[in-house]
């Protein structure tokens, strides 16, 4: 009874194609068997060649006879190369076992007597009912060779010694050292204790960070949206002035404000005869000044989200609670506060997320200084972000860079993941269908 | 007058004082960089608010001594062909993401969620050898196509948000007259989302802007550079010497890009709140 469909399967199991040919899918079966032809005659030399690199990340180092330099085995393009030929090897295997589900399928459809369908038919089929997939291809293939290869190769380099000034291609070799990277940021003294305050410190940053936007946004909403403020939409406008401007530009303008010798700030605070603040040279106040900073970017985001919920929130509620004998603080606290949370606490996480990330910030304003005893390329408001950055691009030091990518991505997946399984659209995915 | 009205009118007064104030915080930095930038001076010592007089030789020397023409229209290339790209990408994945039920739906969207969350330049080595490799290093091209890739995973998401809250019965309604799924992503779709593409198209063009990190990476060459890039280096390469003249190159760039947001910042507004409340 299944003979067609066992028959079409095991043929195509053998090559690709056959098992359409053999259900008289003749068109079909020969681009089929030509794609697998392709690979194996083109892609199949390098791509093996390119697995094994990966494995062994190159055996013979550059040396130098006789005063000419000769090239040994590049270990990082092989990893790359390595990554490569894995994605395309599953691009093949996704190709083959669509190939014999196919073929299993039409012989199916002739086990029941039912006519197979043309070549025509099956391109008018792949519009139809792949159209999802055909519109998402593009997206997809971006996205695989521009985010997951870079990805796939970051976490890689955890697990290996590429760094300064011994492990450099195409001076050196690299190798696999399985999760010593890990273990080192825990046991080694100075970066453990680097490790530890950065993270500290970048979550403090996040929070509070987060935390006066958030509340410094609201605060202006509310305000701007009471009865009787003229000119709200003035105000508005001004306060969006902030958020509006090129982030670098503000942050650099910042930096020069807050310039300890000749900044204005420090020139208006000894004008009224307060003594200079040191901005930037010491750890507290750099900290502080950051928060500032963050405080002026950021709050007019929060206030034109907010304005609008506030804007959007029903007369009525609050008439009732006239009604009721509830005074303006009592409508604030009972009404308003608690529908903005609400309705602004996915961006409230994302706004952590996104701080906790906050690269720009920190790196264009104080470049992480000022130094701080004892931390390994790290200044005092260096977060994990922008060590990583000065690890990678100013140090050399891969390895540990990505070591620390690593976790902060763990940590950071969780937070996003846990934000958006509690939001709407994923509890309401099954309400839609 | 009673109390309570004098209580009323102390606190009015109180709230305005307070808008001023604000008020007073958002734009000081703003015209203190303007008046920097027509200060005759060149060092940040020697800007004051009000100086003595004004000139406008910096905004001639960006043109003379720096190519900051140049710049400018490689940036404004840069953007566009970035948000044309991405706006390509992003709309059809979310449009997928959010109408049709198909195998590994799922799984792609968590693969999406997940990916833009890993630290950006976590990928740069990568992304640095893998431009170098194709030979699309120190090309606009390259940057690019880096920065549209990068903004498919969090504009799906956002799409999506939006494209679920579309009524479903609209395109099944003219499935049911006969239009295929093009059809009806052409005609009913795409007309009904114009806010969100606005949106994601805006943000995408921004973007360039705003970036120096990847522009950093990316371009090496002088004649490539992006406004980020000349405006950094200005500030942090020499001691503060180039001050004045980087105040002109900011006052160059953030006038057109603070124009076009407050214009459009309704839309963005509107998108963000509309994409957010969903996600």
């Amino acid at each position: 009874m299944n003979q067609h469909s066992t028959k079409s399967s095991v043929l195509s199991v053998l090559y690709s194609g056959l098992g359409q040919i053999y259900n008289g899918q003749y068109v079909k079966g020969v681009l089929f068997a030509l794609l697998h032809t392709l690979f194996i005659f083109l892609m199949l030399p390098s791509v093996s060649g390119s697995l094994l690199g990966l494995f062994t990340l190159g055996d013979t180092p550059q040396k130098i006879v006789s005063g000419k330099v000769v090239h040994g085995d590049h270990s990082i393009f092989m990893m790359i190369y390595g990554i490569v030929a894995f994605l395309v090897l599953l691009v093949f295997l996704a190709f083959y076992i669509f190939n014999i589900i196919d073929a299993k399928k039409t012989g199916k459809m002739r086990d029941h007597g039912n006519p197979i369908t043309d070549f025509r038919t099956s391109i008018k089929n792949i519009l139809e009912k792949g159209f999802p997939y055909v519109l998402l291809s593009p997206a997809v293939l971006f996205t695989i060779f521009l985010t997951v290869t870079p990805l796939l190769f970051g976490i890689l380099i955890a697990f290996t010694n590429y760094s300064a000034p011994h492990h450099l291609p195409p001076r050196s070799l690299v190798d696999w050292v399985g999760f010593r990277n890990f273990i080192d940021l825990i046991e080694m003294p100075f970066l453990r204790g680097t490790f530890l305050g950065v993270a500290l410190w970048t979550f403090i940053w996040a929070i509070v960070a987060t935390v006066t936007t958030f509340f410094g946004g609201l605060i202006v909403a509310v305000i701007i949206n009471r009865h009787g403020i003229k000119l709200k939409r003035f105000w508005r406008t001004i306060y969006v002035l902030p958020w509006a401007m090129p982030g670098f530009i503000s942050i650099l303008i910042m930096r020069n404000m807050f310039n300890a010798q000749f900044g204005p700030i420090n020139q208006y605070l000894e004008f009224i005869g307060l003594s200079a603040i040191p901005w930037f040279a010491e750890v507290g106040w750099a900290r502080v000044t950051a928060i500032i900073v963050n405080l002026w970017m950021g709050f007019p985001y929060f206030m034109a989200m907010m304005s609008g919920v506030i804007a959007g929130i029903s007369k009525e509620l609050y008439e009732a609670a006239d009604i009721d004998g509830a005074n303006p603080r009592q409508q604030f606290w009972k009404i308003t506060v608690p529908l903005v949370l609400y309705m602004t606490a996915p961006l409230l996480i994302m706004g952590f997320a996104f701080n906790f990330n906050n690269f720009a910030l920190i790196y264009l304003l104080s470049g992480g200084g000022p130094a701080v005893p004892g931390y390994f390329y790290a200044g005092g408001t260096d977060i994990l972000i922008s060590w990583i950055f000065k690890l990678t691009l100013e140090q050399g030091q891969f390895h540990l860079a990505s070591t620390v990518s690593i976790i902060i991505f763990i940590f950071i997946a969780c937070i996003s993941i846990y934000n958006f399984r509690n939001t709407r659209s994923f509890k309401e995915e099954g309400m839609i269908q | 007058m009673t109390t309570g009205k004098i209580k009323k009118q102390l606190t009015t007064t109180m709230i305005y004082f307070f808008l001023v104030l604000i008020a007073i915080t958002c734009i000081y930095p703003i015209l203190w960089i303007i008046m920097a930038s027509l200060n005759p001076g060149t060092s940040l010592f020697g800007t004051t608010l009000i100086p003595d007089q004004l000139s406008t030789i910096h905004y001639v020397t960006l043109f003379t001594e720096h190519n900051f023409g140049l710049w400018y229209r490689n940036t404004l290339n840069i953007a566009f062909w970035t948000m044309i790209t991405s706006v390509v990408l992003v709309i059809p994945t979310a449009y997928v993401l959010s109408q049709f039920r198909f195998k590994g739906r799922k799984t792609t969207m968590m693969t999406m969620l997940v990916l833009q969350m890993f630290p950006g330049f976590m990928s740069m080595i990568a992304i640095f050898l893998l431009l170098l490799q194709l030979r699309l290093l120190d090309t606009h091209l390259g940057l690019i196509l880096v920065y549209s890739g990068g903004a498919i995973p969090f504009g799906s998401w956002l799409v999506k948000g939006y494209f679920d809250g579309l009524p479903r019965s609209l395109s099944e309604a003219a499935k049911l007259d006969g239009a295929g799924n093009m059809t009806v992503f052409t005609r009913i779709m795409l007309p009904l989302s114009t806010p969100i593409i606005t949106f994601v198209a805006l943000s995408n063009f921004i973007a360039p802007w705003m970036d120096f990190i990847l522009a950093r990476l990316v371009l090496r060459s002088e004649e490539r550079k992006t406004l980020a890039i000349g405006l950094f280096e200005m500030v942090t390469g020499h001691m503060h010497t180039e001050f004045t003249m980087f105040a002109a190159g900011s006052v160059m760039v953030a006038v057109p890009i603070t124009i076009l947001f407050i214009i459009l910042q309704k839309f963005v507004v509107q998108g963000l709140a509309e994409g957010a409340s969903k996600i």
